[in-house]
This record gives C-alpha cells, structure tokens and sequence, in this order.
C-alpha cells in the first residue's frame, strides 16, 4: 500500500469513531429507568400505552387551548372532575417530577421546556 | 425509467420490513440480526475499498490547479487552487471537505439564439448539497442519545440547538426539514436539468430514495406514527446493540423496524456504491497533492530495479561465449590448467 503512513491511521481513526459507542458504554447497558407509579390512582386521563406515546402532544394541546384559547373547560373520567393542568391535574397523582418525569426524560435526553414556566416542585 | 427502479425497489425494502417485522418471533431478525451483519459489511467494506484504492500507485502529481503555480518571487502564489507543500494542500483538502468549496465553482451553461453560449455562476448545487451533508451530519450525531448512556452534554446541546424554535411536541427539528429538502433538490435536479438528467443511473437514484425513505419514516415515527413507540425500549435495544446484550422488552410499533431496516440496506449499501465518496474525499489525488512536480523527484512507484551493469561486468559473464564466436575481448581468457 502506498501512503499506509497516513492511510491506515486515518483507517483506524475512522473505526473508533464509528464504534465509539462501544467504547463508551463499556459494555454495560445500565439499567432501564423504573417509574414510581402513584399508589392511589388506578387509572390516567388515557389508557397507559397511549399516554406513554403521546402525552407530550396532550400537554401542549391542553397548553394551547388554556393560555392561548381561554376554554379551562374540566373534563371528566368516572364521574371525577379533573383540570386541563400539568400541576393540578397530572402531578396530583404523579407528585414527583424527579422520580416520574425525570427519569424517563433524562435517559432519552428529552428536555421539554415545560419547566421554563412552571414552578418546579421542590424535592 | 432510470427512477422508477429504485423507487420501486425502497417500496419493497419498506414492506419486507413492514410485513416481516409483524410476524412473532422477527423482531430479532430486524432489530438485532440484520443490524449487526450491516454494521460489519460497512465496516469492513469500507476499510477494504479505502485499503483497495490506497494499494493504487500514483506515479506523479496530479492536482487540479485553478490558480497561478509557484514560481517567481514577483509572481503572486495562489496558495490554495495550486498548493506546493502540506500545510497549504491541508488548507485546500479542508475547505473542500468542510465547505464543499469546488462546487462553489459550479456552473451552468446555456444556449441562446445567435447561436450563443452562456455560462454562469449556479451555487444552488452548493447551497443544497451544504444543507443536506450537515443536517445529515446532525442527524446522526443527535442518534448517539440513544446509543449512548448517560448522554453526554455535547449531544444533548446539539438536540437544544436544534430544536430552539420549540415548534409542537416533540419539539421540530430544524435538521429533519433540512435534510428533507436538500434531498428535494438533489432530486429535482437529476429530473429537472436535460444534462444531469442524461447521466443519471440507476445507483444514483437508488440512494437518494432509500434516505429520503429513513427521513420521512423517522419523523413520522416521532411526529405521527406514535403507536407503540416507546423511547425507552427503543434506547434499550439501541444501548444493548452496541453493548453486545441486545434486548427487546417491549412490542415496538412497525415503522421503528421499517427506519432501522431501511438503515440497515443503507450501512450494508454503502461500501458498494457513490456513497464511498465519505472516504473517496480525503483519497482523491486531485485534490490531496501538492503540485510540486518541477520542485522534488517523483519515482514512478512500479519502475522495475534495474542494477548497473557495466562492460567489464558483461563481458566477465559471457567472456566464454564471445571467445568460442570469435568476437573480440578486452581481457583473454585465463589459460587453461592441463596445458
């Protein structure tokens, strides 16, 4: 080979690159994060699996027809009234952004801006 | 038509993977097996085409110069379009990488009554082209956040900066859009333009469909097509590839198989086809060579090594035969012993 000086770092650097997530993770997958699930509520505005794909586009729904439309309407599921509000109707049950939110968020590094409004609850 | 093959052959590719990831038991196959047998044909086809070109030999420099060659004092250097030494062929091989600064060079010609022809300056190619190689650069770079864990700041700032205009949720990525529309372009054009028309082949179309086909199914992934996406089983199974204990935990919605499939052909594809000009970039002797021809010696690499041989060591070696043929010799043979 011709140049191999140049060629075969080039080569190797190219491979580590693509491979870094091998040598990052160190062959440790880690653990999948565990939610803490509210103890008293048995069920959410939506079914779990719906919830757990498109919660995100509820919020901002709820977010656009309250701040930007006006309409607070409450809804209600099994004859219990609820709010369209992320801390008066979600963190009702789901009290902890820590162990709820966060853990989930932070192993997708997902980083709504939900925070940049409200008040973080204090942990 | 040139197109309608590779058209129709993403559209298979989508339902093999579709139809195939539905049946119980294939979620292995797609989302561990052929994951892993694509990332080992690129790997290893990709260092076997640059290991194959480097075995090529270049006898002498070849640069494509565009500008006034060294020469006298008084004459002004072009340093970068006719580079005499390292650091200034660095220079050029980095803006051409990173800006793409020959096709700032492109141009369009046309012909107008008279007969006349025109030639202008055209920077579409180059506008569109930077903005689909960089949002594709993005692209994958912002994937490392479920390859990787915990996800390092970097990649994280990458996925803020690129969804700053906090459009919807999940946030838009600016990036999805760009690579979207370069791959637009670079379409457009091959149909569009009578010239690049002509000499488009099949293998150029084929791989602007397959990445348009991973783009729009990874943001209809993220955007429409929620059912059964799950990040987090996603991230484990991503995380598990790349730590060798791969997992599937959770039933995965089919459009996240059909995206990794359809990546999958991609990094298999890849050491095949044009897409090598990854690594046929920093390997083009065109572009990665000083033009130093009349300054150093250049030794053809395939010359044979001819030793000097000389008259007196000519005729040592077939002294015998010239004397039995009568020819003439500077130095007789030595006498013989019986006489």
């Amino acid at each position: 080979m011709y140049d191999s000086g140049k060629i075969i770092p080039g080569l190797i650097i190219f491979v580590l690159f693509i491979t870094f997530p091998i040598w990052y993770n160190q062959f440790d997958a880690g653990a999948a994060p565990k939610l803490e699930m509210p103890t008293e509520a048995k069920q959410c505005v939506l079914p779990a699996a719906e919830m757990r794909a498109n919660h995100m586009k509820l919020l901002n729904q709820w977010r656009d027809e309250v701040l930007r439309d006006g309409d607070r309407k409450f809804f209600e599921i099994e004859g219990k009234r609820y709010q369209k509000s992320l801390q008066n109707a979600c963190m009702k049950c789901h009290t902890s952004k820590k162990k709820f939110c966060d853990s989930c968020h932070t192993y997708a590094s997902v980083s709504p801006y939900c925070w940049d409004c409200h008040l973080a609850p204090v942990e | 038509m040139k197109y309608t093959f590779p058209l129709a052959a993403v559209i298979a590719l989508v339902l093999i993977a579709w139809i195939g990831s539905q049946i119980p038991g294939m979620q292995y196959l797609f989302g561990v097996a052929i994951p892993y047998l694509a990332m080992a044909i690129f790997v290893g086809g990709f260092c076997y085409r640059v290991a194959h070109w480097g075995k090529s030999p270049v006898p002498f420099r070849i640069p494509t110069t565009c500008g006034q060659g060294y020469s006298l004092p008084w004459i002004k250097h072009d340093k970068l379009e006719s580079p005499v030494n390292t650091s200034q062929v660095v220079a050029r091989m980095f803006m051409e990488i990173f800006l793409f600064r020959s096709l700032w060079r492109n141009t369009k010609s046309e012909v107008h009554p008279g007969p006349k022809v025109t030639y202008e300056s055209s920077k579409w190619l180059w506008l569109f082209g930077i903005i689909f190689h960089y949002s594709f650069l993005v692209v994958v770079l912002r994937h490392m956040r479920l390859f990787l864990d915990p996800v390092p700041g970097l990649i994280q700032f990458m996925e803020y900066g690129d969804s700053i205009l906090q459009i919807g949720a999940p946030t838009m990525y600016l990036t999805d859009a760009g690579i979207v529309l370069g791959l637009l372009f670079l379409f457009g054009r091959r149909l569009v333009n009578p010239q690049v028309r002509y000499i488009s082949l099949a293998n150029d179309y084929f791989p602007l469909f397959l990445i348009l086909g991973i783009a729009v199914t990874g943001i209809l992934m993220r955007f429409f097509i929620r059912t059964d996406i799950d990040i987090t089983a996603i991230k484990q199974l991503a995380v598990g590839l790349v730590t060798l204990q791969p997992v599937i935990t959770h039933k995965i919605g089919a459009i996240f198989y059909i995206h990794l499939f359809l990546v999958s052909v991609l990094l298999a594809y890849f050491p095949f086809s044009k897409l090598m000009h990854l690594g046929g970039v920093f390997l083009s002797p065109t572009r990665n060579m000083a033009n130093d021809n009349r300054m150093r010696r250049h030794i053809n690499p395939w010359n044979p090594e001819i030793k000097p041989h000389s008259y007196a060591g000519y005729e040592d070696e077939f002294r015998e035969f010239m004397v039995d043929n009568n020819i003439p010799v500077e130095k007789e043979l030595p006498p013989k012993a019986e006489d």
